[in-house]
């Protein structure tokens, strides 16, 4: 159970006071009484359950807030009476504890994410490998994969770096003292159940957004807690400017706020049940669904990542941003364009022509402030690019820039209503997804751990470089064979689809695709494996790196870097 | 949207149209915001935020 786990994080540097008498905080106290409430109107709703999936989870939420009520007085009989201060001899006192627990947990679930990747991929190949059960069917294995890749991998890196950057260029604690860790284990919660639901057959059916409606509610409560500390933080700032990456993490919390309340509206069959149907229905469910869908690549899998983009580069390369002018206008270009997108998504169907263009136009529209952030992160490089070849890290960071200049200029391609009729539907969307997902959002994640594990653990430095290496170069290797195979697989598709004999027949029946398709399938399977493997390799460096690293020394006297 | 000159017509066209350049508005003064030359040393010095921080 994390949540015992979790509670060993903090020990932290609290100076004792023995002068002030102790008592409960009205967070410890107040969440406490809620957390038992919750307890026994989780136990109520598992008796009276319709479905035995929802018995399931009102347990779990049962077992989950008894554990956190036992937490939370546990962790104030083992506190010192006065609370960590927010400075220590005049320097902020950055609060780790959920940044390291938030590491661990996006290195779990990665893991997970890739294997049920791989798993997936190859029942794709060998169809037999979903050994006829439903709950290792690919219909529930696949949202479980997009889940724990997006949500899980992606979504515990960018709530752990945001919590450190936003300490660290702001220098000031992070606001709250149980609130940060009611965000990383309200949030890892709503993994969990979302996960489990998938495997019993519980979803929304839209797509990335399968968690139904019990799941959603925690979800939002805990999402606007996040927000919460987020912005506190920024607001008791004790530098005055707001540092670009902020921006980012900002738009990235605030727009997935709106999405998720935007795209979820939906009235449960019965409160003690988990079916539920949406508001709406038709075509405007189908476009919500892609407004959500596509900002959802946009603010969560985009900007949130660019935040570390701006944040974990210029560190790594001990270089300023190339034009911090250009990340303002990179910034509110994105803003301004990337939320009319979604409709390239719903090309030739139902959906008005003339939204289908607007979306189209959008998307093409896009290519500017993408490649204006390429261009910032790759030219941060100015001045040092001989790192590349002694950092793998950095390599590792600058590769997954790359790989977004290449994604965002497949993407608007791809919206083009002419390209989209052959791509649409076919392997083609797979490999532009994926090598955005794989290379550009995997590799910046990858390359931030590589750099926050040391920085939150305090070592000296990562275990191995050489095992780094090794990453990049396996992981790199399972991209291209992933993409190519998918780009080749794709387009065979879709001009396999739209042959016409002379006489006006189809060419080629739907199985006769699927039989040209099985050897991509094979290789693709082939580069996930290697992508896992990578993956396995990085976890045992930060193991070893928080196991036996060696502790860093802290410096009495901050180090000015020439000005 | 009916030819026909009303009130309501007359609202909801204004409302419906008048974001598009306000919002262009506001983007170009973000423009003129970022590259205002008295702002660059201030810019400079963001850029340069993260390898100051302790």
């Amino acid at each position: 159970m994390w949540f015992l786990a979790a509670c060993s994080f903090e020990r932290e540097s609290a100076m004792p006071q023995p002068s002030i008498s102790k008592t409960m905080t009205t967070g410890e106290s107040g969440l406490s009484v809620v957390f038992a409430v919750t307890a026994f109107l989780s136990v109520i709703a598992a008796a009276k359950a319709v479905d035995a999936p929802f018995a399931f989870h009102a347990t779990l939420f049962a077992i989950a807030s008894v554990a956190s009520v036992f937490c939370i007085v546990n962790r104030y009989f083992d506190r010192p009476a006065a609370l960590p201060p927010a400075e220590i001899n005049g320097r902020p006192n950055y609060n780790m504890g959920p940044i390291k627990f938030a590491s661990f947990m996006a290195m779990f679930w990665g893991i997970a994410g890739f294997l049920v990747g791989l798993i997936i991929a190859s029942q794709l190949a060998w169809p037999a490998l979903n050994f006829d059960l439903p709950w290792t069917s690919f219909g529930r294995l696949r949202p479980l994969h997009t889940s724990a890749v997006i949500f899980a991998f992606g979504g515990n890196v960018l709530i752990a770096t945001s919590f450190y950057v936003v300490q660290k260029s702001c220098r000031v604690r992070l606001a709250g003292d149980l609130a940060p860790w009611f965000v990383v284990l309200g949030y890892n919660f709503f993994i969990l159940i979302a996960g489990t639901g998938y495997l019993l057959g519980v979803t929304q059916g839209k797509e990335y957004a399968e968690p139904e409606w019990y799941s959603d509610l925690w979800l939002t409560i805990v999402w606007v807690t996040y927000l919460l500390v987020f912005l506190v933080t920024v607001i008791k700032r004790k530098e005055p400017h707001i540092f670009v990456a902020n921006w980012f993490y900002f738009a990235f919390i605030v727009t997935i706020a709106v999405l998720h309340l935007g795209n979820n509206p939906a009235l449960p069959v019965s409160v003690f049940g988990s079916k539920s149907y949406v508001a709406w229905g038709g075509i405007q469910d189908a476009m919500f669904q892609w407004w959500y869908g596509h900002n959802a690549v946009g603010f969560f899998l985009t900007a949130g990542f660019l935040a570390i983009m701006y944040y974990f580069i210029p560190k790594r390369a001990e270089r300023p941003i190339y034009s911090y002018r250009l990340s303002i206008i990179h910034f509110w270009a994105l803003i301004f364009l990337y939320i009319w997108a979604g409709p390239h998504h719903l090309h030739y169907t139902a959906l008005p022509d003339w939204t289908q263009t607007l979306g189209m136009t959008f998307s093409i529209m896009l290519w500017m402030p993408s490649w204006g952030g390429m261009i910032n992160g790759l030219m941060t490089l100015s001045g040092a690019w001989d790192k590349l070849r002694t950092d793998p890290v950095l390599r590792m960071l600058v590769v997954s820039v790359a790989f977004y200049g290449m994604s965002t200029f497949e993407g608007p391609m791809m919206s083009i209503k002419v390209v989209n009729s052959l791509s649409h539907y076919t392997d083609w969307t797979i490999g532009h997804v994926h090598s955005g997902a794989l290379g550009w959002v995997g590799f910046v994640s990858f390359g931030a751990l590589y750099c926050l594990v040391p920085w939150a653990w305090n070592r000296k430095g990562l275990y191995s470089l050489k095992l780094v290496n090794w990453h990049f170069w396996i992981a790199t290797l399972g991209i291209v064979l992933y993409i190519s195979a998918m780009w080749v697989s794709g387009i065979l598709q879709g001009l396999m689809w739209r042959a016409y004999t002379s006489l006006g027949f189809l060419e080629y029946s739907f199985i006769e695709t699927v039989e040209a398709m099985h050897p991509f399938y094979i290789i693709r399977a082939a580069g996930g494996a290697l992508f896992l493997l990578g993956a396995l390799i990085m976890a045992y460096n930060l193991w070893m790196t928080v196991r036996v690293g060696e502790q860093e020394v802290q410096m009495p006297v901050a180090l000015q870097p020439a000005e | 949207m009916k030819a026909i000159l009303t009130l309501d017509n007359l609202a909801s066209g204004l409302v419906t149209t008048i974001w598009t350049p306000v919002f262009v508005a506001i983007f170009l003064a973000i423009i003129a915001y970022a590259f205002w030359p008295r702002n660059k040393a201030a810019f400079d010095k963001a850029a340069q935020l993260p390898l100051r921080e302790e």
